[in-house]
């Protein structure tokens, strides 16, 4: 999320002030993002350009200086909201390109290689998951954030847990004489750099 | 002193070309108050480690100590006793009995074990309103939804005073939320002290966990270290 479209999510609240609005932003990204006050500036100065704020005319600039949302501000936020984010083309993943490199390279137990990430993996899990044991279910903003993160490495492991097994059976099948897909694949989907 | 412990057990089923040995030299503790999680995919050996864990099936070789006492020398009425007394189970597939109301099932290993009627269903009505449940103590499973019958037969693994939870792919059927009520449950439990082990292959669930075991081929290949405080994910990364 970029911050631009935090502090109109923010204002779309209601008005709201500079340094406010940095707390806001803080407290609710669970003061894992912080913000530097120069930044809001910056966003804010850029938004009032776009039309998509406006400031309080009789305020000096500083931290005590109100901002709301223009109409223009609250379609551009109603828009951003419903546009989809870019999860067209898949990114390079280091654990998948560890493992293929693990599969090809000759003295290497590729599952030994999947066992090491697959425990790094669930210790994380481990950890976020206390996080939920103690506090997530006091505040909903930081469930959500945790249950993300959750879920995220979970298919890392569901993904390493079917490589294992892939990689296990192809070992007692006849090696195949067609040649591997992934270069076709790769350019039809396209691999971000 | 561990609660369950696992010395150097084998468990090989069959003979001849179709023996398949599905477990191998398997050691494993579980100290009271704490959570076990044992992953691994399907084959791995896990059921068959809950079921030799639990005294429901002997060991090919190795020992199994439940509380300190070890099963190999404990007579089949003994085991019986302690598997109704000590031990409670949950499965994924809940085993409620449908002719019983949830109370019922819940205090029938009680009554099994000679306790009166109306003592073993006090102790299930006390266990059904700690989980939650005391307005479906009447219900008959059938008219539970998944959660609440998982819930009930958690209900029924932990009444009474049992110190050893063994759990099979205990949230399997359910969605995140009764997967995470089920954990919940199954930690507070822990938290009076019982020590629990769940096996799956979910690792979601297993990181509700102390420690995860992980079972690969039927041999332990690794398990996790102890975490470090999760404050640490907390920290802003360098760059940002």
């Amino acid at each position: 999320m970029s911050v631009r479209h935090a502090l109109l999510a923010l204002l779309s609240e209601g008005p709201k002030y500079g340094l406010q609005l940095r707390q806001e932003f803080e407290a609710r990204t669970g003061e894992v993002w912080p913000l530097n006050v120069g930044q809001v500036y910056t966003t804010l100065q850029r938004l009032e350009r776009d039309g998509l704020v406006e400031s309080e005319d009789e305020a000096e600039d500083g931290p005590q200086k109100g901002f709301h949302l223009t109409p223009e501000g609250q379609d551009e936020l109603t828009r951003w909201l419903r546009t989809p984010p870019d999860l067209s083309s898949p990114p390079r993943d280091e654990l998948v390109i560890k493992v293929m490199v693990a599969l090809r390279m000759p003295g290497t137990n590729v599952h030994e290689v999947i066992q090491v990430h697959r425990r790094y993996l669930v210790e994380l899990m481990q950890q976020w998951t206390r996080l939920k044991e103690d506090e997530a279910e006091f505040d909903l903003g930081f469930a959500l954030v945790v249950d993300a993160e959750l879920f995220r490495l979970d298919a890392l492991v569901r993904w390493l847990d079917a490589a294992d097994g892939r990689i296990k059976r192809a070992a007692s099948e006849p090696p195949r004489t067609e040649s591997f897909p992934l270069p076709k694949l790769r350019r039809r989907v396209g691999v971000r750099p | 002193m561990s609660m369950l412990e696992l010395r150097n057990v084998s468990k090989v089923y069959g003979e001849g070309p179709a023996q398949v040995r599905a477990l191998r030299e398997v050691d494993l503790w579980v100290d009271p108050g704490s959570l076990v999680a044992v992953m691994g995919a399907s084959g791995s050996g896990k059921s068959t480690l809950l079921t030799i864990a639990g005294s429901l099936e002997a060991p090919t070789e190795g020992e199994v100590m439940v509380g300190g006492a070890s099963l190999s020398k404990m007579g089949r009425n003994d085991q019986a006793r302690m598997r109704r007394r000590s031990i409670g189970y949950v499965f994924q597939d809940y085993n409620l009995l449908a002719g019983l109301s949830a109370v019922e099932n819940v205090s029938l290993p009680l009554e099994l074990d000679g306790v009166s009627a109306k003592k073993a269903r006090q102790a299930g009505m006390a266990v059904l309103e700690e989980l939650g449940l005391s307005d479906r103590a009447s219900h008959f499973p059938d008219e539970l939804s998944g959660g609440e019958r998982q819930r009930v037969s958690i209900a029924r693994a932990i009444v009474g005073d049992r110190h050893l939870l063994l759990a099979d792919e205990p949230s399997g059927a359910l969605d995140s939320a009764n997967g995470e009520a089920v954990m919940r449950m199954i930690l507070a439990a822990c938290k009076r002290g019982v020590a629990a082990v769940i096996v799956t292959h979910d690792a979601q669930l297993a990181s509700w966990a102390d420690r995860v075991v992980f079972l690969r081929d039927g041999r332990v290949v690794d398990q996790t270290m102890a975490p470090p405080s999760p404050e640490s994910l907390l920290q802003p990364a360098p760059h940002s």
